[in-house]
Parts: C-alpha cells; sequence; structure tokens
C-alpha cells in the first residue's frame, strides 16, 4: 500500500526482535472472540489513487459548485475571492503537517503566525486581546456566553431576535445542560433593529446580551447603544459577527463598548466548503478577562539567549492542565483556517480591506436598488453592509428552489432558517460580494420577475 | 501567634480570632515558578477544607484549601502584581489571605512546625 | 504605522557559540531571521488589486469606520517570503517522525488535499438547496456508513467539529437519554489517566467527574469501578486502546456492569488507530465515541487544526443524536433532517451544536483516505501501527524504563518513564535533546499516572530504517540522562530558538503586538552596536 513503507521483509524482522509470531500475536488483550481476523464484509478493498479521484470527483460533479452559479447566497458563509497565494502557502507543509505548538523551539512558525493572527483579530474587533481561534462563529458564540456567566456569575442570557438561528440553537444547546436561562425571541421585520424591544428585556439578573452586527437581516444595530444598556444591569455585551469583510466599512465592535467580540472568519482566506472548516474568531475588549478565556493564547517571550519568541502560555485556563475546572473543553481549534485567513489579511491590509468591503458595498447598493424594482418585492433594510432582506409576495423557499433549477442561487430563505415561523416566510436575505457581477445581479431581478409574474 | 501547617502545604498562623494564610515553601518548590494567584476577596465565606485560593505555575494550577472555616477580611493584592512573592518569600510575604476564624476548635488536628517538617520528609 | 517598522525592530544579534561569529543580519544561511508584519509591512501597501473605492453616498446609517484599523499590509511577494520564512522555523511531519503519543501524527497524503479543493466540493455553500448538494451530502453519507461498519455502532452524527466537540456531543447524548427516562444523574466516573478533554467534557455538561484509579498494570480497576457504579452515574469516559498505550482487555465487563447500574459507556477514540479494522468498538459495549478525522484518518493537523469529530452511536443514544444530519432515501437521493423537518423525523434530538453541517472539507478528505487504504488496508495500519511501537518499546526498554513492559504487546504507543535518569535530570532534557536530534519530541508528562511519562506513538507511516534511526538516538539520550550529562540542560541548541521563558510569558502576558511608543527608547541599530 503506498502509504505504508514497511515491506513484508521489515515486518518479519521485526516481529523477531519483538519476539512475536505474527502481528495478529500482538493483539492479544483483544477478546479473541471480538477479534477480526480478516477485512471487514461489505467494506471495498484498497484503490489506486486513480480510482479513488475518479470516484471523488464524480460525487463532486453531483454539486452545484458557486462558480457555475448567479450566486447570492450568504447567511454566516460568504463567497469571497480568495488569492492564489493563500492556498499556495497554507499547503507548505511545515505549516499543513506540523502540529499544536507545544514544542516552541521548533514550532516558532506558527507561533509567530498566530501572534499576528491575534493581533489582526484584535484590532479588527476593536478588542485588547483575541486567542488563537474556535472551531467556528458559532461555537464561539457560545463560549462567549459561557464566559459571560462566569465573568458575572449570573444566568440569564438575553439573545437578539435577529441573531443567526443556527447560533441560537447552538447556545440554547449547550444551555440546556448548564441550567443557564436563555431568553430569545424572534426577528422583527422591520428596516431598523428593534434596539428598544432588546434593551427591554435586560434585567438584573441578565448576564450577557448576544447581539448580532450586522444582524441576520442584514441591519446594522447600534451597539454603543446596547452596550450602555447592558453596562447598566451589570451585564456584558456579547457582539457576533459573521462578515468579517464588513468591520472594513463599519465601526468595530469593540470600540462601541462590546465586551466580549466573537464571529466567524470564514469571509477572508476560507473557502465556502459546505460549511466548514470553518474559524471562529473571539475577543475580549479588557484584557482583565483574559483570564476567563476560552481556547489557546500565544505570547510573546524572549529565549535562553534573549531572543524575541513565543509560546503558547495561560495554559492552566485549558483542559490539559486544568480539566475539569477549565475555561471550556476545546484542544483542536481552527489553526489552518487561522492562517488563511491572516494571509489574506496581510496581503489586504488596511487599504486592501477598506477597498474590498467598499466594493462590497457598492455592488450590495446596486443589488439592492434592481430589487427594489421587481414587481411585489420589498427590500426591507434602511441599513446593510453586503446583505440585506427582500420580502417577497410568496413562499421564499419555494422560489429559491424552483430558481435553482436555472441555475440562479437566490439567496437564504427565512423560511429554512425560521421553518416554524409563517410571518417570515416571504423572507429572502440575499448578499452581493465582489465576486457578484452586475451582470448576476441583473439575472436574479429577471429571474424573481419572472417566478413573481 | 502561632503557626499551624496541613497536610495539603498551607500554613495558618493564629493571632487571636485572627489568621493569615499562605502556601509553605515546600508547596512552592513543588510548583516551580508562580505565574498567577488568586486570592479570594474580603467579605467571602470559606469553610474548612474548601476551595480559598488558585495558584498556578506555567504548567500546573492548584487549589488552595482554607485550613479553618471563617470570613475573609483581606486577599493580599500584591500578589496580583507580583506572584513571585509566592516563591522568593511563601511564608512571609507571599501570604494568600487573612480571615476571621468562625471556630478555634478547628484548629486542632492541624501540625505544628516540627510536626509538619516531620510529615514532609516522609513524602 | 505608515512607515514601516517605526520600532527599530533587528533581530538580535548574538554571538553564536558555536560558529564563532555573527552576520549583519542575524540570518545564518538559510536560517532567516522574520520580523512581524507589523514592523514590515504599512496600511498603504496591498498584495491585491481592488477598485479604488468611489465617494458615493453609503447605506451604513451613520456607523461607517472613521479610525484606523491599523492593518499592515504586504505586497505579494513579500508576503511569499514572510510566511514562507516563518513555515522554515516549523517541524512538520513533512520533515519527519513525530513521535506524539495520543497525537496520531501520520504522512498527510496529498491526493486528499487535491480532492478537498474540487470546486464541487470547495465552492458549495451550506443552505444551497438540498438539490444542488446532492454529491456533498453523498460524501457525508458514504463516509458516514464507514464509520458505522468500522465501529460496529447504529448511527453516527457527524457535525462535531473536533475531538472534543465529539465528546461533549457524545455525553450530551447520554444526558439526553437519561432525561427522557426522567433519570437524573450527576456523576461520570473517568480514570486517571484519561486525555484532559474528558473531566472538562463531562464538568461542561453539568456533570460531577469522579476519577477511578489504575491498576498497576496500567490498565483500569475494574472491582473499583464497578463498587463506584449506582443509580447516581450516568456513566463512564474510557480511552480505549488508553493513555498508557494499552488495551482494555475487561471493556466488554465494564460496559456489562455500567449498562445493569443504568449507566451508559463514553468511548474517547482518540487512539482509534490502533484497533481499527481489528476490534469494533460496538461489540465491547460501547454507547458512543468520537473519531478523530485529523488522527486515525490522516486529514492534516494544521499546526492546531481544523480536527473534525464524527461521533459513533449505540442503538439506545441515537434517537438523542445533534442536529442536522443527513437521510439516505429508497431512490438514492438525500435529504437534510434539520429544525424544519426535525419534529417528525428526529423528535429526541438535544439540539444544534454548531452552525451547518460539520467538517466538509475534513470529510472530503478522510474519505479519500479511507477509500484509498479499503477495509484491508486499514487493517493493515493498524497492525503496522501497533508493530511499529512495540519494536521502538522492546528496542529501548533496556535503556527507558517503560512501566507496563511486562504488561504485554503495547499497542499504537509505547510509554516510558523518567526512571534511573541521574538526580536533576528531567523527561523535559530528554525531550529537547530529542529536537537538537532532528526530530519532534514525544508527549511529555502525560499520561499524569505515570512519573516523567514520555509516551511515543511512531504510527505505521514510518519505515523501519526510519525508526532504527530514531531508535539510536532515543537510546543515546536515555544514556546520556542515566549519566547526568550536563549539556541536556540547555538542549536545544540548534534549533531556530533556545529554550523559551514560559514563566515570563504568563507572569507578564503580552498577547498582540502594539505600536511601541516614542518614549519607550528602543535602541536603533547603531546604539545596539550592531556593525
Amino acid at each position: 500500500m503506498r502509504y505504508l513503507p514497511l515491506t513484508d521483509t521489515d515486518r518479519e524482522a521485526m516481529l523477531g526482535v519483538i519476539g512475536a509470531p505474527t502481528i495478529d500475536a500482538l493483539f492479544t488483550d483483544v477478546p479473541s472472540d471480538l477479534y477480526l481476523d480478516g477485512p471487514i464484509d461489505g467494506l471495498p478493498l484498497h484503490a489506486s489513487e486513480m480510482a479513488v479521484e475518479k470516484h471523488m470527483r464524480h460525487l463532486s460533479k453531483k454539486n452545484l459548485a458557486a462558480a457555475d452559479a448567479a450566486f447570492f447566497l450568504g447567511a454566516g458563509a460568504y463567497r469571497h475571492h480568495v488569492p492564489a497565494t493563500v492556498d499556495h502557502l497554507i499547503q507548505r507543509g511545515e505549516f499543513l503537517t506540523a502540529y499544536t505548538p507545544y514544542q516552541p523551539e521548533i514550532a516558532q512558525g506558527t507561533l509567530q503566525m498566530l501572534f499576528e493572527f491575534q493581533t489582526q483579530v484584535a484590532k479588527l474587533y476593536g478588542c485588547a486581546v483575541a486567542n488563537a481561534s474556535m472551531y467556528d462563529g458559532s461555537t464561539a458564540c457560545w463560549e462567549a456566553v459561557a464566559m459571560a456567566g462566569r465573568v458575572t456569575k449570573k444566568k440569564r442570557v438575553v439573545l437578539s431576535g435577529a441573531l443567526h438561528p443556527h447560533y441560537a440553537e447552538t447556545v440554547k444547546t449547550m444551555a440546556r445542560f448548564t441550567e443557564d436561562e436563555i431568553a430569545d425571541a424572534l426577528p422583527s421585520l422591520t428596516p431598523q433593529p428593534d434596539n428598544a424591544g432588546l434593551i427591554a428585556r435586560i434585567d438584573e439578573q441578565t448576564s450577557c446580551v448576544v447581539v448580532q452586527y450586522p444582524d441576520i437581516l442584514g441591519r446594522i444595530p447600534d451597539l454603543a447603544e446596547l452596550a450602555e444598556a447592558a453596562h447598566a444591569k451589570g451585564a456584558l455585551l456579547i457582539a457576533v459577527n459573521t462578515e468579517p469583510v464588513a468591520l472594513g466599512a463599519i465601526k468595530s465592535p469593540g470600540e462601541q463598548g462590546a465586551d466580549i467580540v466573537v464571529g466567524e472568519g470564514q469571509s477572508i482566506g476560507v473557502g465556502l466548503q459546505f460549511g466548514g472548516p470553518y474559524l471562529g474568531l473571539f475577543a475580549v475588549r479588557d484584557p482583565k478577562h483574559v483570564r476567563q478565556m476560552p481556547g489557546r493564547l500565544c505570547g510573546e517571550t524572549v529565549d535562553a539567549e534573549g531572543k524575541r519568541g513565543f509560546v503558547l502560555t495561560l495554559s492552566t485556563r485549558e483542559q490539559h492542565i486544568r480539566r475539569e475546572k477549565a475555561t471550556s473543553n476545546i484542544c483542536t481549534n481552527s489553526g489552518l483556517c487561522a492562517l488563511a485567513f491572516s494571509i489574506h489579511l496581510t496581503l489586504l491590509g488596511e487599504k486592501g480591506l477598506r477597498a474590498l468591503a467598499a466594493e462590497n458595498h457598492r455592488l450590495a447598493c446596486i443589488a439592492a436598488d434592481r430589487l427594489a424594482k421587481v414587481p411585489g418585492a420589498k427590500v426591507l433594510n434602511d441599513t446593510f453592509f453586503n446583505e440585506f432582506t427582500v420580502l417577497l409576495p410568496k413562499d421564499a423557499r419555494e422560489i429559491v428552489r424552483a430558481l435553482a433549477h436555472d441555475s440562479v442561487l437566490a439567496g437564504v430563505s427565512l423560511g429554512r432558517l425560521f421553518p416554524t415561523v409563517d410571518a417570515l416566510s416571504g423572507g429572502l436575505v440575499v448578499a452581493v460580494t465582489e465576486t457578484t457581477t452586475e451582470e448576476d445581479i441583473e439575472t436574479l431581478g429577471n429571474a424573481l420577475e419572472e417566478v413573481l409574474a | 501567634m502561632t503557626r499551624y501547617f496541613t497536610e495539603d502545604h498551607e500554613w495558618i498562623e493564629v493571632d487571636g480570632t485572627s489568621a493569615t494564610v499562605g502556601i509553605t515553601d515546600y508547596a512552592q518548590s513543588q510548583l516551580g515558578d508562580i505565574v498567577f494567584v488568586e486570592t479570594p476577596d474580603a467579605g467571602a465565606a470559606l469553610t474548612k477544607g474548601g476551595d480559598a485560593a488558585v495558584v498556578e505555575s506555567v504548567k500546573a494550577a492548584s487549589d488552595v484549601y482554607s485550613p479553618v472555616s471563617g470570613t475573609v477580611t483581606e486577599g493580599n493584592a500584591q500578589l496580583e502584581e507580583d506572584p513571585a512573592l509566592v516563591n522568593t518569600a511563601p511564608e512571609g510575604e507571599g501570604w494568600f489571605f487573612k480571615l476571621t476564624i468562625a471556630d478555634p476548635g478547628e484548629l486542632d488536628g492541624l501540625m505544628d512546625e516540627a510536626k509538619y517538617k516531620e510529615f514532609v520528609d516522609g513524602l | 504605522m505608515t512607515t514601516p517598522n517605526q520600532s527599530g525592530w533587528r533581530p538580535t544579534l548574538t554571538l553564536d557559540r558555536r560558529a564563532g561569529g555573527t552576520t549583519t543580519t542575524g540570518n545564518k544561511a538559510l536560517m532567516l531571521e522574520e520580523p512581524l508584519i507589523f514592523e514590515i509591512g504599512n496600511c498603504e501597501t496591498a498584495g491585491v488589486d481592488l477598485p479604488e473605492p468611489s465617494g458615493t453616498k453609503d447605506r451604513l446609517g451613520g456607523f461607517a469606520r472613521k479610525e484606523q484599523i491599523g492593518l499592515p499590509g504586504l505586497s505579494e511577494p513579500e508576503t511569499v517570503r514572510h510566511y514562507t520564512r516563518l513555515s522554515r522555523q516549523n517541524y512538520a511531519i513533512d520533515l519527519g517522525l513525530f513521535p506524539l503519543g495520543s497525537c496520531t501524527m501520520k504522512h498527510n497524503p496529498r491526493l486528499n488535499e487535491k480532492i478537498a479543493r474540487m470546486p464541487g466540493f470547495a465552492d458549495v455553500h451550506p443552505l444551497q438547496p438540498v438539490d444542488t448538494v446532492q454529491g456533498a451530502l453523498g460524501v457525508i453519507n458514504e463516509l458516514a456508513q464507514w464509520l458505522i461498519k468500522l465501529t460496529g455502532m447504529h448511527g453516527v452524527a457527524m457535525t462535531p467539529k473536533a475531538g472534543a466537540h465529539g465528546e461533549l456531543c457524545g455525553i450530551l447524548c447520554i444526558r439526553a437519554a437519561l432525561e427522557a427516562k426522567g433519570d437524573a444523574r450527576e456523576v461520570i466516573l473517568v480514570p486517571e489517566s484519561a486525555h484532559g478533554t474528558n473531566p472538562a467534557t463531562a464538568a461542561f455538561a453539568g456533570y460531577r467527574v469522579e476519577n477511578i484509579p489504575a491498576t498497576p498494570a496500567g490498565r483500569v480497576d475494574v472491582a473499583a469501578l464497578k463498587a463506584r457504579l449506582g443509580p447516581d452515574v450516568a456513566g463512564v469516559m474510557i480511552t480505549n486502546p488508553n493513555t498508557c498505550g494499552l488495551f482494555e482487555p475487561d471493556l466488554k465487563e465494564i460496559s456489562d456492569a455500567v449498562h445493569a447500574a443504568g449507566g451508559y459507556v463514553y468511548c474517547d477514540g482518540a487512539n482509534f488507530n490502533a484497533i481499527v479494522g481489528r476490534v469494533r468498538p460496538g461489540d465491547l459495549g460501547v454507547d458512543a465515541m468520537h473519531i478523530n478525522l485529523h488522527k486515525t484518518f490522516s486529514t492534516p493537523h494544521g499546526g492546531g487544526g481544523p480536527g473534525s469529530g464524527p461521533v459513533v452511536l449505540s442503538e439506545a443514544l441515537c434517537p438523542y443524536g445533534p442536529l442536522p444530519f443527513s437521510e439516505l432515501h429508497a431512490d438514492g437521493t438525500l435529504s437534510l433532517v434539520e429544525e424544519e423537518t426535525a419534529g417528525e423525523r428526529h423528535p429526541h434530538s438535544f439540539g444544534r451544536m454548531s452552525a451547518f453541517h460539520g467538517q466538509m472539507g475534513m470529510f472530503t478528505r478522510a474519505l479519500a483516505y479511507i477509500l484509498s487504504h479499503g477495509s484491508d488496508g486499514l487493517r493493515q495500519v493498524a497492525g503496522d501501527a501497533v508493530l511499529n511501537a512495540n519494536y521502538v518499546l522492546r528496542a529501548c526498554e533496556d535503556v527507558l524504563d517503560a512501566p507496563f513492559a511486562s504488561s504485554g504487546p503495547c499497542m499504537h504507543e509505547a510509554l516510558f518513564s523518567d526512571k534511573g535518569f541521574a538526580e536533576g535530570m528531567t523527561t523535559l532534557d530528554l525531550a529537547k535533546g530529542m529536537i537538537d536530534e532532528g526530530y519532534h519530541p514525544m508527549t511529555m508528562y502525560f499520561p499524569l499516572v505515570v512519573h516523567g511519562a514520555m509516551l511515543v506513538e511512531p504510527t505505521e507511516t514510518e519505515s523501519k530504517a526510519g525508526l532504527d534511526q530514531f531508535i539510536a538516538a532515543l537510546r543515546s539520550l536515555a544514556e546520556r540522562a542515566r549519566a547526568g550529562d550536563e549539556s541536556l540542560k540547555v538542549a536545544p541548541i540548534h534549533a531556530p530558538r533556545r529554550r523559551l521563558d514560559e514563566t515570563l510569558a504568563a507572569r507578564k502576558p503580552v498577547l498582540a503586538w502594539h505600536e511601541p511608543s516614542p518614549a519607550a527608547g528602543i535602541p536603533t541599530l547603531s546604539e545596539q552596536g550592531g556593525s
């Protein structure tokens, strides 16, 4: 087998050193009636590289790739152009096939990259400290809620109705078992986020308020107002961002007073990949909260000769040391996705990120204007970055499915996100990025006109 | 002023109903470089043998237990700035917290210095 | 941050005792010192071409960013060099043996990378209509079938994002199953030798953790475990093969006892590489086990992730598994069971653990790897992994204390201790000596049940010649540690960095780069006396 270097001659020689007659004899601790003495029935035997590639290509062809469609899906995952340089560099074996950097003397590459990544995320989010990544945005959101409980010693969690429902569901799942009380709500279909309604739900028992920025409908909430209201009740404000490119155009959550800022980093450097692996971002505004953070942290230090170097630090928060008292059980995170993010953001820099954000916004404005002209359709949002909600006179789920047959992926229907709420069924969340052409926008407008006629 | 020791390597110095608690020189030598100490807030109610503080080295975190029940009057704020005091002066400046003893009878059964030395030598 | 490197950072110029000289740059031929992006980049440079923003009216509602973010940019050539230089300061599987016990660092076939990048996998959105993602659901379904058959279990939850996330999934299934019976149990039993994630997971799920001792032979103390079972024990978390590198021969007996007492058995599948194709956890009475695709099925670790941790479940736990999951229909089409259809299709689910459908990019890689090996090859994988570990164990047990050498063959990893080292010599010293020999150190100080533990997992992808060289290095280091060779105390001397001051890092945490203030008085190159 091409991945196994040992020859039968090697195996014989090694068994001689060990003093065992066969490899099977090394498995003596396995109860003999349960030991499998041959390949499991009903599973295929080994295959050549060519055969595997052919089989997998056949499966891949059954999917409609975004590039082959007029594509408008967002809602937590966004299609951006990733420079070829990014994918080339993350495939360098020294990054790709390295382990978690527990041995800093021979992991400075990963460690320095993580230190740069943490700094980039902290700056983007307007925070003091970011960690070295979580699995994805939804699990980062849950970890933020858990951390708020540790900091405030309170149990009531107020979720904005306009939080991505998968994020809300993730929080609710975890809270079922931790005795946190989750106060959730549904999004109201208003041109502006309902800040007043959210503020009215904060009380003295509230540990945190979780708000998405921009929200699931694409609207941009006023975080400063929410932060003030939360802090007045002794609660933390958790801001959730699913589209980091937006932060090239709009104020950071940290500078508006959010205490914990979490989100999805997939937009920058990481492809769609049908939902994973993605990249969870996690940062705190106040450095005094660092010891309550989950996940790995990379810090600067010096080596025995006084040279600058980097190490994983404050590890006593983590499971491998603190065990049942750890801040989280997370171990493996999203290191390689963090690298992709960091490389892409380094290629962009301040100038590139702002230009990228401006281009996303410009095209989204064009799309909103075009779709507003579709008879029977209405654009909900007063404000948006690159994603907005269109209200259709029919169930948007059906429209999405119908348009897909013509290679138009029109957006994410609110009916799919909130399947039990009939009032939202006409909602369609449309995302536009720099990869969207004006021709695509016209195609979508025409397709909607046709299907609604 | 009497000093007692526990099998968990805490020392407690008693002055009437007030007491000061820290960890022993042996404990700090086992932990290595101390990088962080979390002391209890004034007013916290502690129970004998219950968690009172946390002490961390680079690779280990240990809970510090209260040798007796009582109410914390002060945590050592200096340790937040300078946790290394636990290494350099564990049984002096590196104290953890002071408390008011609820039941002096709980001191019975703790070791004196000679007995503690014997206990450590046997480890 | 408009001009690069305002901080005046320069590579530290140190006298190299071995080469007896310095260089102007601080570089040493191929060993290149690399500043931070914040020291070489600036806010005017970009390595991408984008249209200049036009001043059209925005719809950001007064939330437009006014302040500079402070993100440095590099041109494309500078970016390539920066990351290439950094990469060369890393050890990796592509360079050599990575004997990290419990981590299964094996060769990562590049075919899997190629396949994961096919547009039909890489360029597909998770919320596309299911008609347009039948191939992606097909990958998930096909991989799921493999995992179910290899483990002899009833079903599999594919969404968990790594091993620890999988543990949480399994424990939440157990909790949901008990709650459905109105049975509120509070305790999870965990062996002393367990990975730290086990107790952390159980605590996160709201359980109280109690430790179960090990026997002198390195296995779970079955009598102690049985004695502790009762109406308050929700279940046990067992690693098999365990973290001492030994198979737990009594697992079936343990499972039966736990089930009889009304609890469930969670198995940590981190070490599945040792038994894949040789014994099925389902036959051992396991109710839930996560599988680390980034260990057993060779998806790259990537310097700490991403992983993937699907959880195979017994019939008793399947009804409680998380959303979403894919379902295969008689006509060969696949659908997704998510919130919309869960009420009728899967009413007892404990809910959603994350957005979307799991680590698709890892699924494609793992499936490609599994298909390459096939059921016969996977069985050989376990055989060679166990053979290699036993070879290392027997080739070194005369110079390194192997506490469980007499317990019979080890599985895929060999465990040694620091017993017999000279006064003052530690496992850390030997591990750092490994670095100078050109190897990544083995897992150190784990499991906790062995003093100064060294856990060596060679994996099946090492050749005999490679192992012989590794064994020679390990033997020589063991002899130096036993002899009290002081030069080990300062190892490594040949790595890009010497031992790092972890105490300083933790006492004075610097977790992000900060613009130095002019008052900081950072010396310029001439003040440093550089040449």
